[in-house]
């Protein structure tokens, strides 16, 4: 599908030339610590308001719940007893299995053994418990190659930057929140009354209220050559910056490491540039199914079947002028 | 409370007396504070950490989002379908010479795409911005591509509607020169409705197919025929309760075509849907709507079709269809929002069409690859 995006990467596609390569993050969901340091470093970057009423959501160690108008990064925790990690491993597995692109030899060893040979470069960090995991993993906007809230934006107020990213422009969005329908991903919102924010001083308002707002990968940072506040933060480089095509290899290659290690639930998302968005901007890491994380395990771009769904359109309308053609010819007076 | 060896010395505590009547609220030892100071109450209330569910999602929390439209959404697809099918039914009676339905379904065409127009703007998040939507012209969002149908529309129906008005006044509006320029495009303005008004009824279809919210998205291929059908059978109705039945013949035909095309289009769009993503169209308050909207739609179709010549059974007969046609569209809206609040909704069809595609052997179009 070329809707929107060309081979040559969105940026290139929408005007832009080539002066920027594609930007955009890898997150390693296998070295996310939980620390939400992304989550606090984007609030205060953006000055984004609070979520809701501080209410305690008892989702494991996550408060925050999901992304949206006022959360543009966001920490998962899940919890996983021994039986699902065999699960995970297992279907990570047979990923491999259905010849996807691009993956070393499958280890034979047990998970967490030493491999033969030279270790002077091995991992010694020990290994998860086998009992017991923990899942975190720091979700934000994916920034796709086809981006549905870009496509459906009646006013332009979204558009795509020269790093290939998707950002809204907040004095242009009226808020018709059409585009919040349209992200497979349910990352963008419509900032609606209901918000808490703590002000200093008095007369502050919040910035964006009534508009869709979303991750803009720090715009405003980038354009002054800047890594955006989340990745600048991570402690553990989970959330790494950079060109796309750099850090989709090494995404890649992390995960034949992995899989190498016996840990074979370890998978790419996003990654794929045949998939229904045409591969993301953000790519991740993750350690079982997408749909664990909250992730859809199968996103399609609205916009790709906006064609068929506009000769429906046709269709209807001309079967409207028709039968009331018929209704005149058959009315007798 | 201090605890001394001198406690024993203490005048013995009389016991506190309760006011009859206003009897405090015994509190539970987890609340904040004991509220008389006596005792440190816990700051963090007990919580009950949750596990995921049997099926895979996050802790069922929603994966996409419905988008912020409540009821003046419904209130504007029903008008711009009332709008759409008074503007063919004007430019037939304008062909065939009927004046007074032309008159009155111009007029209803004016009325409802202005009071529509008005709902679809109550409802942006800055509704002063409205004029926005008018910056670009996008065809691949549905929002901006109807934004220019209504506009058009809304010109021509408001040229039509100023000449119904002037003839109603016997030509007593203050024109001036402006008359003869109004009465020259009365023709291009039926031509320029005649086209619009069907697109206007059916674009609706798209805008809400056009989505990820699980039963839009499932009933793509069907919301434009029934958004038509419901449009004909609520224009159809609002002809029926306005014009003398002798000039309404086809507004008649127009109605009982539309509770056909309803009926039917409505059982093939939920049977070719998921049954997860068809269930909130049969269940709820969306499912109790659609329910009394077919009832009411087949009640006024018979209605129409038995009795359309009585004078008073046709305003009844058109009053219900108009109630099915508004009870429709708030059913369809409703059902899409209530259809994102389970995160089954979304991941089962997912994970069915992924593995659909791989049964029949396409294994490079996954989100989800092992590198």
């Amino acid at each position: 599908m070329s809707l929107l995006a060309g081979p040559e990467g969105p940026a290139a596609s929408t005007g832009w030339g080539h002066d920027h390569e594609r930007k955009g993050f890898f997150t390693d969901t296998s070295i996310c610590i939980g620390c939400k340091a992304c989550e606090v470093a984007c609030k205060e970057w953006n000055r984004n308001p609070i979520d809701g009423n501080l209410e305690i959501l008892g989702s494991s160690y996550d408060n925050t719940g999901e992304l949206g108008a006022n959360t543009w990064r966001h920490v998962a925790f899940i919890e996983q007893g021994q039986e699902r990690i065999e699960e995970a491993k297992e279907s990570g597995r047979k990923l491999v299995s259905l010849g996807m692109p691009g993956i070393g030899p499958k280890s034979s060893g047990r998970r967490g053994a030493t491999p033969a040979g030279d270790l002077s470069s091995t991992d010694r960090t020990p290994p998860d418990t086998p009992e017991f995991r923990w899942l975190m993993s720091s979700d934000v906007c994916k920034h796709c190659t086809n981006a549905g809230c870009l496509d459906v934006c009646p006013t332009g107020a979204i558009f795509r930057s020269e790093f290939g990213s998707v950002v809204v422009q907040e004095d242009v969005c009226n808020g018709c929140g059409t585009c919040v329908s349209a992200c497979p991903f349910g990352v963008i919102e419509r900032r609606d009354d209901g918000t808490i924010s703590p002000f200093a001083h008095r007369g502050d308002t919040v910035d964006r209220m009534g508009t869709a707002s979303k991750c803009t990968l720090c715009y405003d940072k980038m354009v002054d050559g800047e890594q955006p506040a989340c990745s600048a933060t991570c402690p553990t480089q989970s959330i790494k910056f950079g060109d796309h095509p750099d850090l989709t290899a090494e995404a890649r290659q992390r995960v034949t490491d992995l899989h190498e290690r016996g840990m074979t639930e370890a998978r790419l998302y996003g990654a794929n540039p045949k998939d229904g968005v045409g591969g993301t901007g953000s790519v991740f890491l993750l350690l079982d199914e997408p749909e664990v994380y909250g992730l859809p395990p199968d996103p399609q771009v609205p916009t790709k079947s906006l064609p068929a769904t506009y000769a429906r359109v046709g269709v209807a309308a001309a079967g409207m002028i028709a039968v009331a053609a018929l209704s005149f010819l058959g009315g007798r007076r | 409370m201090s605890i001394t060896e001198f406690d024993a010395d203490r005048p013995p505590e009389l016991p506190r007396t309760r006011r009859r009547g206003r009897r405090r609220r015994r509190r539970d030892l987890t609340e904040v504070g004991m509220g008389d100071g006596s005792r440190e109450g816990a700051v963090v209330e007990d919580v009950e950490f949750e596990r995921a569910g049997e099926f895979d999602s996050y802790y069922g929390r929603p994966v996409v989002k419905a988008p912020p439209w409540k009821e003046p959404i419904a209130i504007y697809l029903f008008l711009g379908g009332v709008a759409g099918g008074s503007g063919l039914l004007a430019v037939g009676a304008q062909c065939t010479g009927r004046p007074l339905l032309r008159r009155n379904s111009r007029l209803l065409a004016l009325g409802a795409v202005g009071a529509g127009t008005v709902a679809l703007i109550e409802d942006l998040g800055r509704p002063e911005r409205f004029l926005n939507m008018m910056r670009t012209v996008k065809v691949t969002s549905p929002m901006s591509v109807g934004t220019w149908i209504l506009s058009g529309f809304a010109t021509f129906s408001g040229v039509l509607g100023a000449i119904e008005v002037d003839r109603m006044t016997g030509e007593r509006l203050p024109l001036g020169a402006l008359r003869r320029l109004l009465g020259g495009l009365e023709l291009p303005s039926s031509v320029g409705q005649a086209v619009l008004a069907p697109l206007l009824a059916s674009y609706t279809g798209a805008l809400l197919g056009n989505t990820v919210v699980p039963t839009w998205e499932a009933g793509r291929g069907h919301l434009s025929y029934l958004f038509t059908s419901s449009a004909s059978l609520a224009a159809g109705g609002a002809a029926m309760l306005t014009s003398p039945v002798a000039e309404a013949g086809p507004a008649r035909l127009l109605a009982t075509a539309g509770v056909v095309g309803d009926v039917v289009s409505m059982h093939l769009m939920k049977e070719s849907m998921h049954p997860l993503e068809a269930e909130p169209l049969q269940t709820g308050q969306a499912g109790m709507l659609l329910k009394w909207s077919e009832r009411l739609a087949i009640a006024g179709g018979i209605g129409t079709l038995l009795g359309g010549r009585n004078r008073y059974i046709a305003a009844a007969s058109g009053a219900a269809l108009l109630a099915a046609s508004a009870l429709t569209r708030f059913g369809v809206l409703y059902a899409g929002l209530e259809s994102v609040k389970d995160p089954r909704r979304v991941i089962e069809p997912q994970q069915a069409r992924l593995a659909a595609r791989r049964a029949a052997g396409i294994t490079d179009d996954s989100i989800t690859t092992a590198g």
